[in-house]
């Protein structure tokens, strides 16, 4: 203790406040003004250039939890300076353990506030803006101001959400429309580190399949011959639940909701003679909880953290250059095990296999006579398209139901149909790719 | 920084100009829904419904077996799909409350393919075709209704029997079953 106690008692010549004292940045500076065997000799100039890009790069970290926290310190500590944090999330007493930003005062407090609050305190030149709330409530605006987006999320919803994002933004006239995402994940041992330069290089979309799908009992074995604890569990979960309380959404959160299931489970494991079934576990089970390893987050925010400092400053090759490596697998669980790859481009990627083009419209025209001119053009040739924006059901030539339902909008005028910028997309049974098209009046 | 845009110049081919911001884009689950449904070859004995027609992650789909031992019976499944499609497969539950071994008293359903054996790959077809195997082939193997499986293993013809009087609406085992005959 007394040996860490004693840089901190020097540190208000050294945290910052003071904007020459470099002290705290002494190494990285170094690192920073001479050329080395891996910084890259176009892109490269040593000195202030690297050093003004790590302190003026605006990064945006999403999630707070396991990795954000890893990821906010090791940030802040490598001397990037304007930091903005997003998470939805709260503090629960379990996640003190491995989410060392926060303390057993700060249970129930939002993780974005938080985090950036206590990081701020330990390097007071780091200027972290916090959001508490859900990435879909941003634009493209918001997006757009920043230069590198670091991802540490545990929903493969939520990285769809902002890949999708990030490809979308890419205007081909503004090189800083193109956001380069870092992306972390762990779960138990395992995790892994990639990144993606949007419309670039594979997109988490192309990667989606690297996503282990969430191992599942059959149904029948949890109604018929449950052989383990969790079987119970699982049956009180998705079967029984239904049966005797259909009309009560299910609330992971609810301790009485998580007792009704414990009860019920257990009951069941000894009706079988299993043993086992307790209440943590049935909270493990129900919640899909999957026991968060420490050092795998470590591992993974420090990769990713390497990554935007090499993206930065040029000073090395980054993951995601392309046609170079672009993901990096970490196992930890027999002895230790990486594995760094690049995964391709899908050209059939649903978010950047097929990037919206501009159609020009006579908003006067009707939806009919745009359907009937996607037959004629040249790259499609469709001839039964089904079409849609994200909110319209636009015209479908199938199935059967739909063709009906929508029949009556080939005879609406466009403009009342769709907005000027608008997307949408046309698929057809003939082709695997979906085209899709970015409204322009005329 | 810079670096990686000259990349990306060199990379683009095409030069479509755009200046104006962009408005809501279709979700990655809804193109690849759409996709599916245009995909989509049901037979004369299916169909779909959309209850509202802009929301296409929501239907029923509608199976009138012309054969097997549930022939004549209308048979209405649920699908609901969310934006983790097709990371998840879609939920499918029977809305009538029949009398088959791979169908429970509150509809769901014990397919493969619709949990443990999932996959991306996987489309909507696949889902509907499992759907209609199951009423061609009752499988008492994998049983979510004991009765049923019971029987179908022990008797097929009273199984035959009780499969015909559940669908006219009558009872099993003192359990009562939806009518579902045409």
């Amino acid at each position: 203790m007394a040996a860490t106690m004693q840089p901190e008692a020097v540190a208000p010549t050294t945290n910052g406040h003071n904007s020459s004292g470099r002290a705290r940045w002494k190494y990285m500076d170094t690192l920073l003004s001479r050329p080395g065997a891996y910084t890259d000799p176009d892109d490269f100039v040593p000195g202030a250039v690297p050093i003004g890009n790590v302190e003026q790069s605006h990064v945006l970290v999403i999630g707070a939890g396991g990795l954000g926290c890893e990821i906010l310190k090791n940030l802040a500590l490598s001397g990037f300076k304007k930091i903005d944090v997003i998470d939805m999330d709260t503090i629960d007493v379990s996640n003190l353990n491995r989410q060392f930003l926060f303390r057993e005062k700060d249970v129930g407090k939002p993780k974005a506030s938080v985090a950036a609050e206590f990081v701020m305190q330990r390097v007071p030149s780091c200027k972290i803006t916090p959001y508490v709330g859900k990435i879909q409530d941003k634009d493209e605006d918001y997006y757009m101001q920043f230069n590198v987006v670091v991802c540490g999320l545990d929903s493969i919803e939520a990285r769809r959400w902002i890949n999708a994002t990030l490809v979308g933004m890419v205007d081909e006239n503004n090189p800083d429309s193109l956001k380069p995402l870092i992306d972390g994940g762990t779960e138990g041992f395992k995790g892994q580190s990639r990144v993606i330069l949007p419309t670039m290089t594979s997109c988490i979309e192309c990667q989606l399949d690297m996503h282990a799908p969430r191992a599942a009992v059959p149904l029948c074995t949890l109604a018929t011959i449950p052989r383990q604890p969790q079987h119970c569990i699982e049956w009180a979960h998705i079967i029984k639940w239904e049966e005797e309380r259909k009309d009560l959404v299910l609330d992971t959160d609810d301790p009485e909701h998580i007792t009704w299931l414990y009860e019920k489970a257990l009951s069941r494991a000894q009706e079988y003679n299993i043993s086992g079934v307790t209440y943590s576990m049935t909270q493990g089970v129900v919640k899909n909880i999957i026991p968060a390893i420490a050092s795998t987050n470590a591992i993974v925010a420090a990769s990713s953290c390497n990554e935007a400092f090499k993206i930065v400053t040029s000073s090395a090759t980054f993951l995601g250059n392309p046609g170079l490596n672009n993901y990096m697998l970490y196992t930890g669980d027999s002895g230790v095990y990486t594995y760094t790859f690049e995964h391709q481009k899908k050209d059939d990627c649903p978010v950047c296999g097929n990037l919206p083009k501009d159609m020009l419209l006579n908003p006067e025209s009707t939806l009919g006579e745009l359907v009937e001119s996607l037959a004629e053009r040249p790259e499609s040739q469709l001839k039964k398209p089904n079409l849609r924006t994200e909110e319209k059901t636009l015209y479908y030539s199938a199935p059967a139901s739909l063709e009906e339902s929508t029949r009556p909008n080939l005879k609406r005028k466009l403009r009342e149909l769709l907005a000027d910028g608008e997307d949408f997309a046309v698929s057809d049974g003939a082709f695997d790719i979906t085209f899709r098209y970015t409204v322009r009046y005329t | 920084m810079l670096k990686i845009w000259s990349m990306k110049q060199q990379q683009q081919k095409s030069d479509a100009a755009s200046g104006q911001t962009k408005k809501k884009k279709v979700t990655a689950a809804q193109l690849r829904v759409q996709k599916d449904l245009s995909e989509l070859a049901l037979p004369g004995t299916m169909k779909t419904v959309f209850p509202n027609p802009d929301d296409i992650l929501n239907f029923t789909l509608t199976l009138t077996p012309d054969e097997g031992l549930y022939k004549g019976g209308v048979f209405n499944f649920t699908f609901a799909i969310t934006q983790n499609f097709p990371h998840e497969p879609p939920k499918v539950k029977c809305k009538e409350k029949i009398y088959h071994p791979n169908i429970d008293l509150e509809g769901n359903v014990c397919l493969n393919i619709l949990r443990e054996d999932w996959k991306p790959v996987l489309n909507l077809n696949a889902v509907i075709v499992g759907l209609q195997f199951l009423f061609l082939e009752p499988n008492a193997s994998d049983p979510l209704n004991k009765d049923a499986a019971n029987d179908l293993m022990t008797d097929r013809d009273r199984f035959k029997r009780n499969v015909r009087s559940a669908m006219a609406g009558g009872a099993v085992k003192g359990e009562t079953f939806d009518r579902v005959m045409k």
